[in-house]
Parts: C-alpha cells; sequence; structure tokens
C-alpha cells in the first residue's frame, strides 16, 4: 500500500481502536472485525451482506451485524439549547468513524439543524456547534477531516412542523449523508 | 398648486408574486385623530383600477393613529375646496379633511390626482397639488398623499411609500420545499418575486439607498452571501469562505457588509469592504458572535453573543481590541437580534425573559435608562425590522401554526397583520426611504 505518512498514521489509530473495541465487545469477534477494517481500507464499501468477505459461509458475525445496524442510523438528535449529542450515539458514531476510516474515498456531509425556537442567525450557529461537535468525535475516531463537509440549515430545514415539543425535538438534529 | 410627475420605475427582472399580503389591523389606539377622506372623483372615461382614497385611508388607519370617516356619513361630497364647507366637518366632529379629483392629463396617457387637505378646527387648507403618473402608479400617488397628510399632522416623515423583503417558504406540489425572496410594499401590495430556490434563502437586508440588497442563498447546497441590483436583477456572490457566511448588513454609507464567518472556527462578526473586498475581523471569541447591526455613524456594531453561555447583546468598535467590549443586555435569559432605532439610543431585540417562560417577543431597551418595553405579546417573534421613519416595527411571528408578518407601532399601542394566502412569510426588512 502506498499510504502518505498522515493517512498511514490515522489508519493504524483506527486498526487499534477497533482492536481495542471488538477485544472487550465479545468474544470470538476480533479477528473477523480486524479483517473487515483491513479489507476496507484496501477496496472500497464492505457493508453489504453479499460482498462482506465473512467467514461461515456468508454468516455475518455479530459485530458486523452491530456495524451494519449502527451505519443504517444516519440521524442524531439532541436536547433543547444542548450542542453535544447524545451519550448513547457514541457507540453508533464511533462506527461511522470507523467506515470512514476503512473507506477513505467515502464522503459524507454533516447536515446540522435546530429547532424555530429563537432567532434563525442564532439556530444556524447552533446547527453547526451541533454538526462540529459530530465532526470532531468522527475525527477522533479515526475519519479523516478531508472526508466531511459540514453544512448547518438552522431552523430552515425542519423535520416536522408545529409548535409542539415533540416536532421541536425532532427537529433538533445533525443528519449524515452520503456524497 | 404644486405639480409633480412621477418618475416611471420600472422593474426590469422581477415577476410578480403568486401571494398576495393584505393587512388586517389587530389593535388600534384608543384615541385616533379623526379625519374624513371624501371619495375622489374621476373625471375620465371607465373604471379606474385602483381607488386612490381608498388607499390613503387604507394607510392612516393601519399606523392606527386615525379614525377614517365613512363616506355613508357624510353630509356633503366636495372635491375641491370651492366645495368644502367647514360646518359639515365640524358637525360630524372630524380635526381634518382630504378631497381630490382625478382627471386625464391633457394630450397624453397620465393622470393627474388633485387633492387639498385641511384643518377643520382652523378652517385652513394646509396643502394641495397635483400629482401626475401613469394608471399604473395611482397606488404610488395614494401612498404619497399619505405621507404629505401624516407628516402634517403628526410631525414625523411619513413612511407610505416604503418597501419590505421577506423570505416565503412554501412546500410545492412534489412535497419539496420552496423558498422565495420577495419584495412588496409596506403594506404588502405589489409583492414580487426576486429569487426562487430548492435550498433556503435567508437574511434579507437592503442598502442604505434602497437599490441593492444582500442575502444569503444556499442555492450552491451551502450558505453563501449575495448582492442583487434591484432594478436590473444583477447578482453578485460576495463571499465563498468555509463554514457559515450569514447575516450581511450594508454600513450606513453602504460601502461594507458586516457579516457572520465560521471559516476560523466559531461564527464571528467580519467587516468586507465592498470595493476591495478587504475582510476585517471585528470579533474574536470561540462562543457564537452573530446578528450584526450597524450603529447609526457605521463606527460599532451591535452583535449578539452566547459567550456567557446565553445569547445577549454587546457592542464593538470596528477594528478595536477585542478585549473591547461592552455588554449592553444583563436582566434577561436571552436577548438577541438587538438594532438601534433612528434615535441611537433605544435598541430594538428579541427578549426571552426568564429560562422558565419559552417566550421570545419584540422589546426596546433604552440604553441610557435600561428602561424595558416589551411591544408583543406573542411567543414566537423574531427578525424585528425597523421602519425608516421609526415609527413601527416590523416582525415575524406565528399565526395558526404559519409564519406571518405582524407590525406594532414603536410604544406598543398599534398592530397590524400582513397575512399571506399560503406559505410561511418570516425575516421582513424594511426599508430605507428611497428619496
Amino acid at each position: 500500500m502506498n499510504i502518505k505518512s498522515r493517512n498511514g498514521w490515522r489508519a493504524r489509530i483506527v486498526f487499534v481502536s477497533l482492536l481495542a473495541f471488538t477485544a472487550c465487545s465479545s468474544t470470538g469477534d476480533t479477528d473477523e472485525g480486524a479483517d473487515t477494517a483491513q479489507n476496507g481500507s484496501g477496496s472500497g464499501s464492505t457493508n453489504t451482506a453479499t460482498s462482506s468477505p465473512a467467514s461461515g459461509g456468508g454468516q455475518l458475525t455479530q459485530e458486523e451485524i452491530r456495524a451494519q445496524s449502527a451505519l443504517r442510523q444516519t440521524v442524531f438528535y439532541f436536547e433543547f439549547d444542548i450542542a453535544e449529542f447524545k451519550p448513547a450515539d457514541r457507540d453508533t458514531l464511533a462506527y461511522h468513524a470507523r467506515d470512514l476510516a476503512a473507506n477513505p474515498n467515502k464522503r459524507i456531509r454533516l447536515e446540522g439543524h435546530a429547532d424555530e425556537r429563537g432567532t434563525r442567525e442564532y439556530n444556524l450557529a447552533l446547527g453547526e456547534r451541533r454538526a462540529n461537535g459530530i465532526l470532531n468525535y468522527l475525527i477522533v475516531n479515526g475519519a479523516a477531516r478531508s472526508q466531511i463537509e459540514v453544512v448547518s440549515y438552522g431552523e430552515e430545514r425542519p423535520e416536522q412542523s408545529g409548535q409542539m415539543e415533540s416536532a421541536y425535538s425532532r427537529n433538533r438534529r445533525v443528519e449524515i449523508v452520503a456524497r | 398648486m404644486n405639480i409633480r410627475t412621477f418618475l416611471v420605475l420600472t422593474c426590469l427582472w422581477s415577476a410578480s408574486a403568486q401571494a398576495e399580503l393584505s393587512i388586517q389591523i389587530t389593535q388600534g389606539v384608543d384615541n385616533p385623530i379623526p379625519v374624513a377622506i371624501v371619495p375622489f372623483a374621476w373625471e375620465g372615461d371607465g373604471v379606474l383600477s385602483e381607488d386612490v382614497d381608498q388607499i390613503v385611508m387604507d394607510d392612516l388607519q393601519q399606523v392606527g393613529e386615525f379614525r377614517a370617516l365613512s363616506p355613508g356619513n357624510m353630509l356633503s361630497l366636495p372635491n375641491e375646496e370651492r366645495e368644502v364647507f367647514f360646518r359639515d366637518w365640524r358637525v360630524l366632529a372630524q380635526d381634518y379633511l382630504l378631497v381630490g379629483k382625478i382627471s386625464r392629463a391633457p394630450g397624453s396617457q397620465l393622470v393627474q390626482v388633485q387633492y387639498e387637505f385641511f384643518d377643520i378646527n382652523r378652517e385652513l387648507k394646509l396643502a394641495g397639488e397635483i400629482l401626475t403618473g401613469s394608471v399604473t402608479q395611482l397606488r404610488d400617488i395614494g401612498h404619497e398623499i399619505s405621507n404629505v397628510v401624516f407628516e402634517l399632522v403628526t410631525g414625523t416623515r411619513g413612511a407610505f411609500t416604503t418597501q419590505i423583503l421577506y423570505i416565503v417558504s412554501e412546500q410545492s406540489a412534489g412535497g419539496q420545499t420552496v423558498f422565495r425572496l420577495e419584495k412588496a410594499d409596506y403594506d404588502g401590495q405589489r409583492a414580487q418575486v426576486l429569487l426562487e430556490s430548492n435550498e433556503p434563502i435567508m437574511s434579507p437586508s437592503w442598502s442604505p439607498n434602497g437599490e441593492d440588497i444582500a442575502y444569503v442563498s444556499f442555492e450552491t447546497s451551502l450558505p453563501r452571501i449575495y448582492t442583487q441590483n434591484i432594478a436590473t436583477g444583477q447578482r453578485r456572490q460576495i463571499t465563498n469562505y468555509p463554514n457559515i457566511n450569514s447575516s450581511p448588513v450594508w454600513s450606513p454609507d453602504g460601502t461594507r457588509l458586516a457579516m457572520v464567518l465560521s471559516k476560523d472556527g466559531s461564527p464571528d462578526i467580519y467587516v468586507q469592504d465592498l470595493l476591495n473586498n478587504e475582510l476585517i475581523r471585528v470579533t474574536d471569541h470561540p462562543a457564537i458572535d452573530t446578528e450584526p447591526a450597524w450603529s447609526k455613524d457605521g463606527r460599532s456594531i451591535v452583535f449578539m453573543s452566547d459567550r456567557t453561555g446565553q445569547p445577549q447583546i454587546y457592542q464593538m468598535e470596528v477594528g478595536a481590541s477585542s478585549f473591547n467590549v461592552e455588554r449592553l443586555t444583563y436582566d434577561c435569559f436571552q436577548c438577541m437580534k438587538g438594532q438601534f432605532l433612528p434615535d441611537g439610543v433605544n435598541m430594538v431585540h428579541v427578549r426571552r425573559e426568564t429560562r422558565q417562560s419559552p417566550n421570545y417577543q419584540i422589546a426596546v431597551l433604552n440604553i441610557e435608562t435600561l428602561r424595558v418595553i416589551t411591544l408583543t405579546n406573542t411567543s414566537l417573534d423574531e427578525s424585528p425590522s425597523v421602519a425608516p421613519n421609526g415609527s413601527m416595527i416590523m416582525y415575524a411571528t406565528k399565526f395558526g401554526g404559519r409564519g406571518v408578518l405582524d407590525a406594532v407601532s414603536i410604544d406598543g399601542r398599534v398592530k397590524f397583520r400582513l397575512p399571506s394566502s399560503t406559505g410561511d412569510v418570516r425575516e421582513p426588512a424594511w426599508s430605507p426611504f428611497f428619496n
């Protein structure tokens, strides 16, 4: 592999963090998990059931199932006036980070949103602050900055209309969108 | 009698809007000034497309200071001075009287509107002139008469010939959201689409001479600042910095744009020179700094920052050290979107009083006496924009689940609403005087 030192450093970090993660998640998955990461970093996406070179006659490992399920979650909701993502989303976002690290050609957009309370300009800034929180977490967990574009829509593109908390809680969000 | 000719105003680029706004008075004053506006006589053929006396009546009643006498209660219907008998109006307890007539200008397609305005109690003619224009300018002529009447009675220059910008968003038949930047008369009439997009449009603002506008468009999928000439429609992309590019506001001399950029990490206030594109950083803080507004002299900028944890309003001089910041608001949970009134002492802003009360309202803070007057009592009020004569503030609020534009007088006594037939309307920007 002809990788520049910066990328190589990042790839190693990913590899180590993945090992650490899978080692403590369950027994017996470690090898497959590591294999997936290595294969992935060499050649595009690994996230479909048919193309994944898992052992055991096409059966997915628990870890792969977990990763796929995590990658299907692309919308992350926030508490009112809070810029940090929910602790419960940490593991899911770590899978996204590892997926980006394993697929250097993959590009995503983090789209930050706010509910309609407060002024529009402040909400535009809050949406960016939320998206940046996730951006930093993805980078720390192995994604490259160049893979990720951040844009805030503030309160301009609500997921749900209406002046009640049930709508507001759907609108305070960051979406991961493939590019 | 003065004679003035209206210039033919052309707008080469704009299409007419689908959704026209119309005004509804929601709160008036207790003792409005009684004024009689007699239906103007039309001395030509056919029917005129606009009702000039009705336009004047609507103008004067919308600002709440006046109450117009119903023509059905009038004892006589004069159209010029020699037909006026002051006792007819004194007996009806009227303070002022407006009469007029409209005729074809000799040898042209233009029309002439002759009007005369009287003080009943002093039995005095206060004004009278002939205004000439095309039939399509009758609405402008009506607003011009309102300006004259308003200034003679209140001493304040009328803002009836001003315009507003605002944003409309609407679900298209395909379920997609369509965003429009529109321009209309101050009362929502004669709306025109200036820009339409499938991506958000935000933060419209006027240049000081009213010839150009600036706004944020996401048309490239990222928020970028554009200017646009009203008459020609010519556009110019002003910024292409990474991350947020927002809140463009023209300096009072029209040479610079204050704006918000987050290219260096967090949103900060910058000023860009429109001639040489030189960029000056005004604020430098890791918190959110946004919503710039110029002081009247163009030397300092009022802005919102959440550097203490919640949004508050600050002021600093352009080019000063970033430590040299003055905090203007203290006694609110959140104070946002500050902007000085023309008097330079009172600052309109969006105010959330306490953490417990989730209401965002329009308020005015006197920065010398620190007295606060809350002008609105709805809960999602934002984007206040001041009329150029300082008499009214237009703002965005919700009514029936939709975004609408409301206006409130500077003393809070008068309110009117511009409901739209479709879509969410928001972010009003009141124009400067055009001459």
